[in-house]
């Protein structure tokens, strides 16, 4: 036992290790498109656990990510963009002045996108988790839609319609795929811990959980406001990484990518959830040449913009009737599971 | 037996949904380290005054105290935190979860450390989190199943489903232990073993039971008092002797049935 825990975190190490290796091998030799896919795929995988931890492990059905990585992207943007820029784009109204003095270094001002993210979280949880968990997909819903209205009219703070650009681009691979590295260990800690069982026991069954002593209240709040936190944190290295966000980036069809991530993955796996991210983004990109048109012969069929989402919303239509458990169920790739192809099996005791 | 102290006491307790009075001035005294019983035909009540007692159902009337103190009211957590464990008629485990993992969440209720510390990896929350599975696998040790600690809580046959949801309330260190038909289902070998079960339960962790039961066998063979329900109200209570042969009892309760097979 305590051997196979050793062995583990060595080849946990390792392959930390070897995707360290990957990186830095792809930022010399994979063209820009490519990296970027890359980078989508670390910020997506941040995202996906972190809706995991709300639905997946604590059982919310929430459809407020979109709203929480919004409050991410423009905190942080704001504390990176310099004095001068944030001076050219105003050209409606000019920012206001605690903001236009704000300035913070990177990794200090995401991980505020995602304090504040989580404040927000706090906030909304609170009254509405009061009412059980009936209300939280509907509310969560209103509250993305809430925010980008304020995004939109609350011009000295957000510049409105017009967005923030010329966003600093610090978030590339190394950043992206460290934060997600962090939110991978914060959050399997918690889902593997007693607290961790707490969760899954609210999302198993509610009423036992009350009866065993869980306050499932306030386990509830604490697992959404963890998940805004790490939502914020997405949403704040996505600014960075496209240089330009404005109100209509986070319409709920963000939320709805993310969702699919987290449903076809598998509710509750983060290995499933990881998986899903990247097969789903590659398959988000590559999918774009349907929405091109397409030439066959002598034929043109031109392209249908919006048609990757119909596609997508179809394919999750399809999990939902087929394979509900998605990829992974339930259950975890481990390193256990991965050797014991090669004699292990039978092996644990 | 004047001496004992009195560990539950629900004067006037009275619930009613709607029109329907489906506890009626339901009024028992628990005495500290007995196993007493509750009866009564289907329907009767029974499971609403636990629901009542574990704080799922906030009493129309009455109240309810444990050890001298009003609990009536207090939210289903704080209720269990004051020391009042139960399982329930319909078994409702964590069923994603491992036999193991359902033991820990009972007992997570008495763990100190919070969730921030897990990410921190501080050795006193590392220390606690073993003690909890360590503490978890004495439990299933107790009741037997520590064999299948690794499997998932749905894999096992009913019998030692019941064992476990036992073990779960077991782990959140309780006083006052209610179990909602606990044979329910067992064949008779299954059931005589639960007696026994029960017995040991109560001297090896110094609880007071109290069980609701339609196996008379058991009920009889267990219970040293005995209140019985009918249409919401008491209409007897007593040893079991006497409550067997009160007729009272028996026309409302046991009926011809009983009376055949006495
Ligand atoms: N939440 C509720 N809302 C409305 N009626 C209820 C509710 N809970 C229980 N009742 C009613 O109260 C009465 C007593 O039910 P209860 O479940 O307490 O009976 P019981 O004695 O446990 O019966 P059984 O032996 O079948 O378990 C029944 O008529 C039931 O329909
Ligand atoms: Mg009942």
């Amino acid at each position: 036992m305590m051997g196979d825990r050793i062995r583990n975190h060595t080849l946990t190490l390792v392959a930390i290790f070897g995707l360290a290796t990957f990186l830095w091998w792809a930022n010399g030799n994979f063209d820009g498109y490519k990296i970027q896919i890359m980078n989508l795929i670390a910020i997506n995988a941040i995202l996906a656990v972190s809706l995991n931890l709300i639905y997946g492990f604590t059982g919310m059905f929430s459809l407020g990510h979109a709203g929480f990585m919004c409050v991410g992207a423009y905190v942080s943007s704001l504390l990176i963009l310099p004095a001068s820029q944030k001076e050219a784009i105003y050209i409606l109204e000019p920012i206001i002045a605690p903001l236009h003095a704000a300035h913070a270094p990177f990794v200090v001002a995401v991980l505020l996108g995602g304090v504040v993210a989580a404040v927000f979280g706090l906030l909304i949880a609170l009254p509405v988790l009061r009412l059980g968990g009936d209300y939280l997909g509907i509310a969560t819903l209103g509250f993305g839609e809430i925010i980008r209205v304020f995004a939109n009219n609350l011009v000295p703070i957000t510049n409105g319609a017009l967005g923030l650009k010329g966003i600093p681009g610090y978030a590339n691979l190394w950043w992206n795929y460290g934060f997600m590295l962090f939110t991978f260990y914060v959050i399997i800690r918690i889902v593997n811990s007693n607290f961790g069982n707490a969760l899954k026991a609210i999302r198993d069954d509610e009423v036992a959980a009350k009866a065993m002593g869980i306050d499932t209240y306030r386990y509830r709040v604490t697992s959404f406001t963890i998940g805004a936190f790490f939502a914020g944190i997405g949403g704040a290295l996505l600014a960075s990484l496209l240089t330009t966000i404005d109100p209509k980036m986070f319409l709920f069809v963000m939320t709805f990518q993310v969702l699919m991530i987290v449903v076809a993955g598998g509710l509750g796996s983060i290995t499933g959830s990881i998986i899903g991210s990247v097969v789903i983004t590659i398959l988000l990109e590559w999918l774009r040449f349907v929405e091109n048109p397409i030439i066959i012969g002598s034929f043109e069929i031109p392209g249908i913009p919006g048609m990757r989402m119909v596609i997508f919303s179809l394919s999750l239509v399809l999990i939902i009737l087929f394979r509900r458990e998605g990829l992974m169920g339930m259950r975890e790739l481990t390193w256990d599971t991965l050797l014991s192809p090669f004699g292990k099996r039978g092996d644990v005791e | 037996m004047s001496e004992r102290n009195i560990i539950l006491k629900t004067p006037g307790l009275t619930m009613r949904f709607g029109g329907l009075t489906a506890v009626d001035n339901f009024d028992i005294e628990v005495q500290e380290g007995r196993i007493v019983g509750l009866i009564g035909p289907n329907g009767a009540g029974k499971t609403t005054c636990f629901n009542m007692i574990t704080g799922f159902y906030n009493p129309s009337e009455g109240n309810i105290y444990f050890y001298d103190e009003d609990i009536t009211g207090l939210p289903t957590h704080k209720v269990c935190a004051k020391g009042i464990a139960r399982t329930f008629q319909n078994i409702r485990l964590f069923y994603n979860e491992t036999v193991l993992q359902n033991v820990m969440i009972g007992a997570h209720l008495r763990q100190r450390s919070s969730w921030w510390q897990a990410p921190l990896n501080l050795p006193s929350f590392l220390r606690e989190e073993k003690e909890i599975s360590d503490k978890a696998m004495f439990l299933l040790e107790k009741v037997g199943l520590s064999d299948l600690a690794g499997e998932k809580a749905n894999s096992l046959p009913y019998g030692e489903q019941r064992r476990l949801e036992i073990a779960r309330a077991l782990a959140t260190q309780p006083k006052f232990l209610l179990l909602d038909e606990p044979a329910a289902g067992m064949n008779p070998q299954e059931s005589w073993e639960l007696m026994h079960f029960i017995q040991k339960t109560r001297e090896d962790f110094d609880l007071t039971i109290l069980l609701i039961e339609h196996d008379m066998k058991v009920v009889m063979g267990v219970c040293e008092h005995i209140w019985v329900l009918d249409y919401g109200k008491l209409i007897a209570e007593g040893p079991p002797e006497e409550i067997q042969a009160n007729p009272k009892v028996i026309e409302a309760y046991l009926g011809e049935e009983y009376l055949e097979n006495a």
